[in-house]
């Protein structure tokens, strides 16, 4: 008798802490679920339909046709190849750079370290319209600073229209990418490198080991758990590169990516303008590659 | 051994080298915003870069805020737009920041300090919705903003920013540190759950919350994305889509655009240098158990 009493009464508590749980939880998720979660659901189910800008027009169920088009669709094909070409230089060289740039900063003295720090992060907080204006005219054929730079060094022989030609549009784009990304991970890396366990560092190299196995064998399987963290921001900042996409070269020069494509269907392509449906299953597309992607880091990342 | 110790020191100065030219060249093209802003039409079309502006002149500045003009505030005098796109912006990411705060606090309290049932699926939609890019919800996104009547409205910029659900992850890092007796003692004490939350776990997350403010703070007036999808007319634009515009308009005025870019990026490189410490920590703490 009592212990049933007991059991209703835990019963009770643990119904007061639900519901004290989703009061405090109700505001953030009138916000998550309107602005996020439910569009996302709406998105999926109106790639399946043939839904437009007219409300009015056939949007019936259609099935995977969407998708089945898409995959005949040359510049969607040609946007997902650019998205991962982006997405694959990006992330390698923006870990690597920024885990290079934190070993060598992180032993420095505080003002010098915030300074590096500090100099780094500038390119995020600038603002994407900022750069991309300043770029834009660095990358210019005439007046630009790179062809005066390329040219005087020798490097280049004449004026490169850089934003202009299919060569070197992509890598110029994937260039501002990257300073505007590598922020970040060097103030994540900076701090994971001050958090290594000393004592095991100074046993290793009272055993002998020269710096560069004491930075592999000892603090980089350490960070292990940073890096992963660092992959996976990169990654989802990389697809995120619309503005840069948009102001420089409007998708043109074979620098499209799905991002940009999804944006110009929608609202820019004149004959299939509002072609919603369509625009959808594009984003279904890109998040399920989101989401493989993200799961083989992890895989990856768990199995070191 | 010796040799050994040489070697590395060559290597040390060697990479600081390298480093000291990297870092110039990442403050490059912020400097030549900057300068760009100042120089003369003639110094900034030349082929062979001036390098350091031999006049400096506000041309630049009077020919962005004279091109366009817009009431300063709602019902306010007439000004140059750019003011009232700044005025614009500052209010998107301050109202932005204060909602996110709010909201995130209290749900990451509850999904690091309450056990309910829903909560791990609940905090699995959050992990993964937190990688999703926006390009992805555009469409159903303007549509409902549309039916809401928020179209070209700050609001609906405003609005799916604090839907996002960084903030509650990060403020979920920081809460997971509220020791649980603390709260248990509370309890006992007869302190019901909003005096709780107020009273002990508010002021042990305040570095959580100053770090998630200036966070929200500059993505909110960087999120390009969203405010050229949601914002169409000249009174409403936020100072980044107002110079893009202009870009798109006018792209041979460079002077004017450094102009414009110059006032886009300077107050939120300020508040960046000013609350550096609480960001470095906002940072570091998502990374933490993430």
């Amino acid at each position: 008798m009592a212990k049933q009493n007991q059991n209703t009464m835990s019963r009770a508590l643990a119904r007061r802490e639900t519901i004290a749980a989703y009061l405090f939880l109700l505001p953030s998720l009138i916000f998550f679920l309107g602005f996020v979660v439910i569009p996302m659901v709406i998105c999926i189910f109106t790639s399946l339909t043939s839904s437009n800008m007219n409300a009015s027009a056939a949007s019936g169920f259609v099935g995977l046709a969407n998708f089945i088009r898409l995959a005949g669709d040359a510049t969607f094909i040609d946007a997902l190849i650019n998205t991962f070409v982006i997405v694959l230089v990006s992330v390698p060289t923006v870990c690597a750079f920024s885990l290079w740039v934190s070993s060598v900063i992180y032993q420095m003295n505080g003002p010098t370290l915030s300074l590096f720090r500090c100099i780094f992060y500038l390119p995020v907080v600038t603002g994407s319209v900022a750069v991309t204006v300043v770029w834009k005219w660095m990358y210019d054929n005439y007046v630009g600073v790179f062809n005066y730079v390329l040219t005087h060094i020798g490097l280049i022989e004449r004026n490169i229209n850089w934003l202009g030609d299919e060569k070197y549009a992509l890598w110029c784009i994937i260039l501002i990418l990257f300073t505007t990304s590598v922020g970040q991970p060097i103030v994540l890396y900076v701090s994971a490198l001050g958090n290594v366990d000393q004592s095991l560092v100074e046993a290793a190299e009272v055993d002998g080991a020269n710096s560069m196995q004491v930075f592999w064998k000892i603090k980089w399987p350490q960070m292990m758990p940073t890096t992963l963290y660092i992959l996976v921001i990169t990654t989802i900042n990389s697809f995120q590169c619309f503005a840069l996409i948009q102001l420089l070269t409007s998708g043109g020069s074979g620098t499209n990516t799905v991002m940009y494509y999804i944006y110009y269907t929608a609202f820019k392509l004149t004959e299939q303008a509002g072609h919603f449906g369509y625009a959808n299953a594009m984003g279904v597309v890109l998040a399920i590659f989101i989401g493989l992607l993200s799961a083989v880091q992890f895989k990856l990342a768990k199995e070191k | 051994m010796k040799s050994g110790v040489q070697h590395k020191s060559i290597y040390r100065v060697l990479s600081v080298i390298l480093l000291v030219i990297l870092a110039f060249l990442f403050v490059f093209p912020l400097y030549w915003i900057v300068t760009g802003a100042f120089k003369t039409t003639q110094e900034i079309n030349s082929v062979t870069p001036v390098w350091f502006p031999s006049t400096w002149t506000l041309d630049n500045f009077t020919r962005l805020f004279s091109r366009r003009t817009a009431p300063l505030f709602p019902m306010g005098p007439v000004g140059p737009a750019a003011i009232r796109w700044l005025v614009n912006t500052v209010f998107m990411a301050v109202a932005a920041m204060v909602l996110t705060c709010i909201t995130a606090s209290m749900a990451g309290y509850a999904l690091a300090k309450k056990r309910f049932r829903g909560r791990a699926i609940l905090f699995g939609l959050i992990v993964c919705a937190m990688a999703l890019p926006k390009q992805v919800i555009l469409i159903p996104l303007i549509r409902e903003i549309s039916a809401l009547g928020l179209y070209d409205n700050i609001w609906a910029v405003i609005f799916p920013t604090v839907g996002w659900p960084f903030g509650v992850f990060l403020m979920k890092q920081f809460s997971e540190s509220i020791p649980g007796e603390i709260l248990e003692a509370a309890r006992i004490d007869g302190a019901n759950e909003a005096r709780t939350f107020a009273t002990i776990v508010v002021p042990m997350v305040k570095p959580g919350i100053g770090a998630l403010a200036i966070f929200t703070f500059i993505n909110s007036w960087n999120d390009y994305f969203m405010q050229l999808i949601m914002l169409s007319s000249n009174n409403n634009y936020t100072i980044s889509l107002g110079i893009s515009t202009l870009q798109a308009e006018t792209s041979v005025d460079t002077g004017m655009l450094m102009a414009g870019a110059a006032l886009a990026a300077a107050p939120i490189i300020i508040i960046f240098l000013i609350f550096q410490k609480y960001f470095t920590q906002g940072i570091t703490m998502g990374a933490v158990k993430g």
